[in-house]
C-alpha cells in the first residue's frame, strides 16, 4: 500500500482513539466541579463521596488521554513532515500556548486532585479540581483553534515557492479568531460535556435500576441530567452556527454533507439518505429546499453545489461525509428528545420509577461518543483533498523520507497496543462501577508509613 | 536587521528556551524514569508501592515538559522538528510505545490484587522506564554525530536500524546510568526504613555505573568525533563548563556518602543541565549537522520560524513560564516529605 493511505489511516485511527478520552475527561471534570462545589456549599458528605468516586474514573480517562495524546504530537513530525514545515510557523504558537497554558495547568493540579484528598483543605482541593477542569477546557481551545486554522486559514501569508512554500503568521489574533474557531470550540466543548454527562447518567441509572446506592445516585443523576439537557439544546444552536460558517467558507464541504451536486440551485435537506455519486443523486427522505431555508431563511435561495468545483477540489468520499454528518445530527436530535422527556418525568417525580427510561440511559452512553467521532470525521473528510484548506494538499503533506513499511509497522503496533488499552479501560471501568462509590477502607485507619516499612519492607 | 533582546536574536533566544525546556524535562522525568528503572530491584510489594507513590502525584506533570518541549521545537524550528522526527522514525515510535506502557502500568498496577497482574505491570513499568532514557540518549547520540541530509534537509539514510550505531548506543547507556543515579537519590528523599537502606546500596552501584559509562563515552567523543570539541579549542574560556561538570559529578558520591541527599539531588540535577549545556555549546548554531555536506546542515537560522512568530511565542513563554513554576511549586510542596500510603495511593 501507499505511504499516503497508510499515514492517513494511522492518523485517523490514532486521533479517533485519542478522542474517546478527552471528551470524557472534560465532561467529567465539569460535573466533578459541580459536585465538589455542592459539597463545599452544603457540607453534605454524599456530594463528597460522589466527587471522589468520579475522580477515580476521571483518573482512568485522563491517563489514557495523556498517553494517546503524546502520540498525536509526535505523529505530526514523523508522518507529516512537509505539513509540519508548512504550518509550523502558524500552528506552532497555538501548540506552544496549549502546552504552557493548558497542559501545565491541567497536569500540575492533577496530582492534588487525585492524591490530595487527605492532604489539603477542601477549598484548596476544589481549586485544584477547577484548575484541572479549566486546563482541559483550554487544551481543547488551542487544539481546536489550530485545527480550525487549517479549515479556514486567516492571519498568515505564504512565503517561498513550490516545495519550499510555507505559511507565515502575520496576525496572531486573526489566526486565533479565524472564521470557524469560536463556533467549533464551543461545539467541541459541548460535545465533551455531553460525553461526560451521559457516562454519569448511564452508571447511576444502572445503580438505580439495581436498587444500589439509591440516594446518592438520584443526586448524581439529577446533576448530570441538568447538564445533559442544557447542552443537548445548545448543541443544536452551535451546530447550526457551525454549518453557516461551513457554508460560507467551505462550500464544497457543506455540499458534500447534504449530497448537493448542482452547481447553483436550491438545496434540499435530508433526514437520512444514501448518496449515489455516479448519478449525482441522493436517495432518501428529504425536506425540499430545507438546506436553503436553514442557511438563508428562504426555500428558493440557491446553494453552491459540488459541481461548482473542479473534480480535484471536491472531497472524495461524499457519501461518507454525508453519513457521518447525518449520524451526528440524528443523535443530536435524539438526545434533545430524550433529555427533555426525562426532565419532564423528573419534574413529575416519576423519573426514578420509570425503569425502561433508566434502561435507555444505561445504553445512551455510547451516543455522544458516536456523535463526537462522526462530527470529526465529517469535518475532516469534508475538508479533503486539502490539509490546509485551499493551500496544501493532503497528498503533498507527507514525510518524504518515511517508507510504507515504517508506517505499516507502526500502524500495526498502535492497533495492537490500543486494542489492549481499550480492553483494559473497559475492564477497569466495569470494575470500578461494580465496586461502587463507597470505599471499604476507612481513611482514618490508613497505615502510616513507619509501621508499614517496619513490618513489610524486605 | 534582526530584533534582539539582551543582544541575542530571536532564534538564539528560542534555542535557549527549547534547551531550557529539554533540560527541565530531563531533570524531572529523569528522576521518575530512574526510580522506575530500579523498580524490579525492590522485592516486597509494599516497597514497590512506596516507590511508585513517591512519583505518583508528579510524574504526569513531569511528562508535560516533554509535550511542551516538543511543542516548542515544532513551533520555533519546524524544519528541525520535521526532519528529526521523520528521520528517527523508528526510535520515536518505540519511544511512544514505551511512554504508553509506562503510563498505563502506573495507572493499572494497583487496580487488581492478583499477583500475576501486579507482576506483569511491574515488569512493563520497569522495562519502559529503562528504555525511555535509553532511547532519548540514542536520539541525542545521533544528533551529536549528525545525519545524512540532502540539500532540502531531507534525511537520506536507511529507514530502520541506522540509529543503532556504537556511539549513540553509548550515549543511550550513559543517559540511563545518569537517570538511575538521579532516580535513586530522589527515592532516598522519599523513603524510610529498610527500603531506604537498600537504596543507599543501589545508589552506590548507580554512581559507579554512571562514572564508568560516562568516562568511556567522553573518551570516545574526544577521539572519534573531534568536531564536537572544536568549539572548546577555539574558545578556551568555555572550558569552565566541563570543569564545572566534573566538579558537579564528583560532588554526588561525596554528598551521598554523607547522606545529604537533598544536596545530592541538586547536584545530579545540575549535572544533567550542564551536560545539556555542553551539548548546546557543541552544536550551536547548528541543530543537526549533515554528514554529507556541512552546507546542508540545519541551523537555528535556517530552521527557525519567522521573527513575528518567535516574538509571539517568546511573549507566551514570558507570561506562561512563571505560572508553570507556581503550579509546580504548589504541587511539590503539597507532596513534600516521605511517602505515606493512604486510600488514594496507587
Ligand atoms: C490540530 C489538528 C487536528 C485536530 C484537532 C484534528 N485533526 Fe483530523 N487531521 C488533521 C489535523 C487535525 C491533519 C493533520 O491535518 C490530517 C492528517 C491528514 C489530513 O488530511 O489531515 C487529519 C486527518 C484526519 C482524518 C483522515 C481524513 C482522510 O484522510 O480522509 C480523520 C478521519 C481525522 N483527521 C479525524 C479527526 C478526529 C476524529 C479528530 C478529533 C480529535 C481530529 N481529526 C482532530
Ligand atoms: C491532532 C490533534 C491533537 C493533538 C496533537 C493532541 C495532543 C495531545 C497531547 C500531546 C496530550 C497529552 C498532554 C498531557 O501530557 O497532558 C493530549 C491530551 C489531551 N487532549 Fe489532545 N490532541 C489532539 C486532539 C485533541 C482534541 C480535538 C481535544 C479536545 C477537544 C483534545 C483535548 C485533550 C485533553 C483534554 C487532554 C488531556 C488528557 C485528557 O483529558 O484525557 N485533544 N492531547
Ligand atoms: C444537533 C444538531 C447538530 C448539528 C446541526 C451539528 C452541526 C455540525 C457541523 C456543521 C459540524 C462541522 C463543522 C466544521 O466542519 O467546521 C459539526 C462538527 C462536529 N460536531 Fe456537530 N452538530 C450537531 C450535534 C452534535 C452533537 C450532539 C455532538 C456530540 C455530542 C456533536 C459533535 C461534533 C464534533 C465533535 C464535531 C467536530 C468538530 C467541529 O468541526 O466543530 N455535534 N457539527
Amino acid at each position: 500500500m501507499e505511504v499516503e493511505i497508510l499515514a492517513r489511516i494511522q492518523f485517523a485511527f490514532t486521533i479517533a482513539f485519542h478522542y474517546i478520552y478527552p471528551p470524557l475527561s472534560i465532561g467529567l471534570g465539569l460535573i466533578m466541579v459541580i459536585m465538589e462545589g455542592l459539597y463545599i456549599r452544603t457540607g453534605n458528605k454524599e456530594y463528597e463521596t460522589l466527587a471522589r468516586f468520579w475522580t477515580k474514573i476521571f483518573a482512568l480517562t485522563f491517563g489514557i488521554g495523556v498517553a494517546t495524546g503524546i502520540v498525536m504530537e509526535f505523529e505530526f513530525g514523523t508522518n507529516w513532515a512537509t505539513y509540519s514545515r508548512y504550518v509550523g510557523d502558524v500552528f506552532g504558537s497555538a501548540l506552544a500556548a496549549e502546552g504552557i497554558f493548558a497542559f501545565a495547568l491541567e497536569s500540575g493540579f492533577l496530582g492534588v486532585l487525585l492524591f490530595g484528598w487527605n492532604r489539603v483543605k477542601p477549598w484548596v482541593h476544589m481549586v485544584s479540581t477547577v484548575g484541572v477542569f479549566l486546563g482541559s477546557m483550554f487544551s481543547a481551545i488551542w487544539i481546536v483553534v489550530a485545527n480550525s486554522w487549517q479549515q479556514t486559514p486567516t492571519g498568515y501569508h505564504v512565503v517561498g515557492e513550490g516545495m519550499d512554500a510555507r505559511a507565515e503568521i502575520t496576525d496572531f489574533w486573526a489566526m486565533v479568531f479565524n472564521p470557524s474557531s469560536v463556533d467549533r470550540v464551543i461545539h467541541v466543548w459541548q460535545g465533551a460535556f455531553l460525553a461526560g454527562a451521559f457516562l454519569i447518567l448511564s452508571v447511576h441509572a444502572y445503580y438505580l435500576i439495581r436498587g444500589r446506592y439509591v440516594d446518592i445516585s438520584k443526586k448524581a443523576f439529577t446533576i448530570a441530567l441538568a447538564v445533559a439537557t442544557i447542552f443537548s439544546l445548545t448543541q443544536l444552536v452551535s451546530g447550526h452556527s457551525s454549518a453557516n460558517v461551513v457554508a460560507e467558507h467551505q462550500p464544497a464541504k457543506l455540499a458534500a454533507m447534504e449530497g448537493h451536486f448542482e452547481a447553483s440551485a436550491p438545496a434540499d435537506m435530508y433526514v437520512f439518505g444514501w448518496v449515489d455519486k455516479e448519478n449525482q443523486k441522493v436517495i432518501g427522505l428529504r425536506v425540499p429546499g430545507g438546506l436553503s431555508f436553514l442557511l438563508h431563511n428562504n426555500f428558493e435561495t440557491p446553494v453552491t453545489g459540488l459541481n461548482a468545483f473542479p473534480l480535484d477540489e471536491q472531497p472524495g468520499q461524499v457519501n461518507a461525509v454525508f453519513q457521518f454528518y447525518h449520524i451526528m445530527v440524528a443523535i443530536g436530535m435524539f438526545l434533545i428528545g430524550l433529555t427533555l422527556f426525562a426532565s419532564f418525568m423528573w419534574w413529575r417525580k416519576k423519573l426514578f420509577e420509570t425503569k425502561w427510561l433508566l434502561w435507555v440511559f444505561v445504553f445512551s452512553v455510547i451516543l455522544p461518543q458516536i456523535a463526537n467521532q462522526a462530527g470529526w470525521f465529517a469535518a475532516e473528510m469534508g475538508r479533503q483533498p486539502w490539509v490546509v484548506y485551499g493551500l496544501l494538499r493532503t497528498s503533498d503533506a507527507l514525510s518524504k523520507t518515511v517508507t510504507a513499511n515504517q508506517v505499516l509497522f507502526s500502524l500495526i503496533l498502535f492497533m495492537l497496543i490500543y486494542a489492549l488499552l481499550l480492553v483494559l479501560f473497559l475492564y477497569l471501568l466495569n470494575k470500578k462501577i461494580k465496586h461502587g462509590p463507597y470505599d471499604e477502607h476507612n481513611t482514618e485507619t490508613r497505615p502510616f508509613q513507619e509501621e508499614v516499612s517496619d513490618a513489610l519492607i524486605n | 536587521m534582526m530584533e534582539t533582546i539582551f543582544g541575542l536574536d530571536y532564534p538564539t533566544l528560542w534555542f535557549l528556551v527549547v534547551g531550557g525546556l529539554f533540560s527541565g524535562y530531563a531533570i524531572l522525568d529523569g528522576f521518575d524514569f530512574g526510580a522506575g528503572a530500579w523498580h524490579l530491584f525492590f522485592n516486597k510489594e509494599e516497597s514497590r508501592r512506596i516507590a511508585l507513590n513517591a512519583i505518583g502525584p508528579v510524574w504526569d506533570g513531569n511528562e508535560v515538559w516533554l509535550v511542551i518541549g516538543g511543542g516548542a521545537l515544532f513551533a520555533g524550528f519546524p524544519v528541525m522538528y520535521a526532519t528529526l522526527f521523520s528521520a528517527m522514525y523508528v526510535p520515536f515510535m518505540l519511544f511512544l510505545v514505551f511512554i504508553i506502557f509506562r503510563a498505563v502500568s502506573i495507572e493499572f498496577r494497583s487496580k487488581e490484587e492478583m499477583k500475576w497482574w501486579r507482576k506483569s505491570w511491574d515488569i512493563a513499568y520497569s522495562i519502559s522506564s529503562i528504555m525511555l532514557p535509553f532511547l532519548l540518549g540514542v536520539v541525542l547520540g545521533n544528533v551529536l554525530q549528525g545525519l545524512p541530509l540532502d540539500n532540502d534537509f531531507h534525511y537520506v539514510g536507511g529507514p530502520f536500524f541506522e540509529f543503532l550505531n556504537p556511539y549513540s548506543l553509548m550515549v543511550g547507556v550513559t543517559t540511563l546510568a545518569l537517570m538511575m543515579t538521579h532516580g535513586a537519590i530522589y527515592l532516598l528523599l522519599k523513603t524510610e526504613g529498610r527500603l531506604y537502606a537498600k537504596l543507599t546500596i543501589l545508589l552506590r552501584n548507580g554512581i559507579i555505573f554512571f562514572i564508568v559509562t560516562f568516562t568511556i563515552t567522553t573518551l570516545y567523543t574526544l577521539i572519534y568525533i573531534p568536531h564536537l570539541s572544536d568549539e572548546f579549542k577555539n574558545n578556551p574560556e568555555l572550558f569552565i563548563v566541563p570543569v564545572l561538570m566534573f566538579l558537579s559529578i564528583a560532588n554526588i558520591p561525596r554528598l551521598a556518602h554523607k547522606r545529604k541527599y537533598g544536596q545530592a539531588f541538586l547536584f545530579s540535577s545540575i549535572t544533567i543541565s550542564l551536560l545539556l549545556i555542553l551539548v548546546a555549546i557543541e552544536l550551536y548554531p547548528t541543530l543537526l549537522m549533515s554528514t554529507l555536506d556541512p552546507a546542508n546542515s540545519i541551523t537555528v537560522y535556517n530552521a527557525a520560524s519567522s521573527e513575528k512568530s518567535l516574538g509571539i511565542m517568546l511573549t507566551i513563554t514570558a507570561i506562561g513560564g512563571p505560572l508553570v513554576l507556581i503550579y509546580m511549586f504548589f504541587v511539590y510542596r503539597t507532596f513534600r516529605g516521605k511517602v505515606k500510603l493512604d486510600d488514594t495511593s496507587y
